[in-house]
């Protein structure tokens, strides 16, 4: 059993380009499934192919159970790789593919047979399957003898590049909590590669988020949600992602759809050192209460409480549980106007998407008002993309 | 509103690119099978000749009825003994040395790309660019210093060589269909370079490299340039013996057509074993 750990780790790929890997640092405990997330182009794979030993590393070091592996051969790191496309040997039978590694480590047959049985046993996958070469096999089946070749070689480190995006939707969310339930029964230290946000959060006992070769943020999949460290990681983490709007101080707060958006104390005192006169707001879908809808909304309704965003409804996407609301929040004018304005098409306005009950949705074209929870609002730096801590 | 005022069309229209689409299909049919005659034509024309006695086979207009004799045949299997051997040995022993050069070349130029692979691979082709003729001279001049002139072991090096560059190509592309992830995972499961190559990489070619052998085969088979001009009789193969078929005087058509037959099969038999290999390997690199 063995951690991880990422030391100041760096992968140039041309002379005078950007870093794929610019100086990570990241430690990955003994037995824990560590997701690395980030859009493409965004090092996670590259960092995933250096502790596997396929990409050299370009400065830093990368430990395995305390001892540098940095110049170790990748057969003798005592890891194991899923790999995107599964990359099984199309000769050799699904017994023979998984048993390859220990071939090649001179394991007498005995023992092979033994473990490649146990490993289709852990796996569920039907002994006569065996016999067969992956060709013969359906993709979760090829899936599975993947995971089968890493299982059976009992490794100190599971590495995982994207090992469902080749699955179909169902298949995937299937898959991805037996891989998520499989390594909390065998234990072993995990580092599971992808892009897709959804994957990260409901596997990962802790998650990286990795964005233009730099962490972004390591913590748990709720702290990553609850408190993102910057405008990335918001609006990265979560689905549909956070609304993020630019919108300028004004007294007590932000000025957002001809209202005064109230902001935390030390929000307000954090962008009063920084000297700042805008900044971006981040309000998650959910936390965009349906408030008012129809004509309260346009007669003025908004303008008993401060802390209430007015707009139109221009698309309503039907989830079944929820609905989506794709809301342009209307300014000042068009509220104040009354009755009249709500005749008149929204014209310009700030795009957001909230999260409605499913039941009884607004319908397109219809005027709506949200409250929003100050606690609720986030605030980023407009230039460094910093949360001002609230 | 157009659709509107088309509606009544559609079926005769249906039906009238049906009869344009199987008219088209018609003629492609007609046209493959009048290019498959054109070529087969000669072939067994050569065939039915093979079978004539001498006197038969050089009247006109030609006769199809006549009896058919293997005399010629007898004559040719009683004279072709050293050429087919010489032939074979020629064939097999410069195809067997082209895979083993062109294997680790193709190795080399594709799976881990050595620097300068672009300009090795063109200089490869480029040794195709000059004609054999030009190279004439100075082979004769080597071959007789090096005390190899009519020697079987000048061929099989010359074919080897001949062959080697197209070879070379052909092996390269298909390893490069060789998916990087499944030598990376056998990196990861241990297998050292040889047994990268025998357990991974040759698994996946071998279709290609069928299809490569045989090429090398049928080129080294029928080459008549080199063995005309480097060899007298220690060496002399199949193509010269059909040279050596044609006398000074008299008829000689159907000893000429016997000996053509006997010099084909092989390349035919060869051909057709592996036509479904031939067809995959020459089609491999053209999938993506």
């Amino acid at each position: 059993m063995a951690g991880v750990k990422y030391v100041g780790v760096s992968r140039v790929y041309a002379k005078g380009a950007a870093p794929a890997v610019d100086a990570l640092d990241l430690e990955v405990k003994d037995g824990e499934f560590m997701v690395l997330v980030g859009p493409s182009g965004s090092g996670k794979t590259t960092a995933l192919r250096m502790l596997a030993g396929l990409e050299p590393l370009d400065g830093g070091r990368i430990e395995i159970a305390g001892r540098d592996i940095s110049d170790v051969q990748p057969k003798d790191r005592d890891i194991a790789m899923v790999f995107q496309n599964y990359a099984l040997y199309p000769s050799k039978t699904v017994a023979e593919n998984m048993g390859f590694a220990l071939k090649m480590r001179r394991v007498p047959r005995d023992e092979r047979d033994r473990r490649v049985r146990e490993a289709a046993r852990i796996l569920d996958l039907d002994p006569a399957l065996l016999d067969r070469k992956p060709k013969q096999l359906s993709g979760g089946q090829r899936q599975r003898v993947a995971m089968g070749r890493a299982i059976v070689r009992e490794p100190k480190v599971f590495l995982m590049d994207e090992p469902l995006s080749n699955l179909d939707a169902k298949l995937r969310v299937q898959t991805r909590s037996q891989i998520a339930e499989l390594q909390r029964r065998l234990g072993i230290t995990t580092v599971y590669v992808t892009h897709d946000q959804v994957e990260a959060m409901t596997m990962g006992h802790r998650v990286a988020v990795l964005s233009g070769g730099k962490l972004q943020q390591c913590a748990s999949p709720r702290e990553l949600y609850d408190n993102p460290v910057n405008q990335f990681v918001a609006g990265f983490i979560g689905s549909p992602a956070m609304n993020l709007v630019s919108a300028p101080l004004a007294d007590g707060g932000v000025r957002l759809a001809g209202t005064v958006l109230p902001l935390g104390a030390q929000v307000r005192a954090a962008a009063a050192r920084e000297k700042l006169t805008e900044l971006v707001i981040g309000i998650r879908p959910e936390h965009l209460h349906l408030h008012l809808v129809g004509e309260a909304a346009a007669a003025g309704g908004a303008r008993a409480d401060g802390a209430e965003l007015a707009g139109e409804v221009l698309l309503v996407e039907e989830l079944g549980a929820d609905a989506l609301l794709h809301v342009r929040l209307v300014g000042d004018a068009a509220v104040a106007d009354g009755p009249a304005a709500a005749e008149a098409p929204v014209v310009g306005g700030t795009p957001v998407v909230a999260r409605a009950e499913g039941r009884k949705p607004p319908a397109p074209g219809q005027r709506v008002a949200f409250r929003v929870q100050p606690d609720d609002v986030f605030a980023f730096h407009p230039q460094t993309g910093a949360r001002l801590a609230g | 509103m157009t659709a509107v005022a088309q509606a009544p069309a559609p079926a005769p229209r249906r039906a009238s690119r049906r009869v344009r689409e199987m008219t088209g299909q018609a003629g492609w049919t007609v046209l493959g099978w009048a290019v498959g005659i054109a070529f087969f034509i000669p072939v067994l024309w050569m065939v039915i000749t093979a079978f004539k006695p001498e006197s038969a086979a050089e009247t006109w207009p030609p006769q199809f009825a006549f009896s058919p004799t293997l005399s010629e045949f007898r004559l040719v299997f009683s004279g072709m003994g050293p050429f087919i051997e010489h032939s074979a040995i020629a064939t097999v022993g410069s195809t067997i040395l082209v895979l083993v050069l062109a294997l680790p070349a193709a190795y080399a130029l594709s799976i881990h790309p050595v620097a300068g692979w672009r300009d090795s691979l063109f200089f490869f082709i480029s040794t195709k660019m000059l004609p054999v003729v030009a190279a004439i001279g100075p082979l004769y001049v080597i071959a007789l210093k090096a005390h190899l002139l009519d020697n079987i072991w000048l061929l099989i090096i010359l074919y080897a060589a001949m062959n080697l560059p197209l070879a070379i190509w052909m092996i390269r592309s298909f390893m490069l269909e060789v998916p990087g992830e499944m030598l990376e995972a056998a990196r990861l499961d241990g297998a050292g370079r040889i047994r990268e190559i025998v357990e991974v990489i040759m698994p996946v070619v071998s279709p290609g490299l069928v299809s490569t052998a045989l090429i090398c085969v049928i080129f080294a088979w029928n080459e008549l340039f080199l063995a005309l001009n480097l060899t007298v009789t220690n060496a002399s193969t199949m193509p010269m013996f059909l040279i050596s078929s044609v006398p000074q005087e008299g008829l000689y058509i159907a000893h000429l057509s016997a000996a053509a037959t006997v010099a084909s099969v092989p390349v035919i038999i060869v051909g057709w074993i592996a036509q479904r290999s031939l067809v995959r390997g020459l089609s491999m690199g053209a999938i993506k």
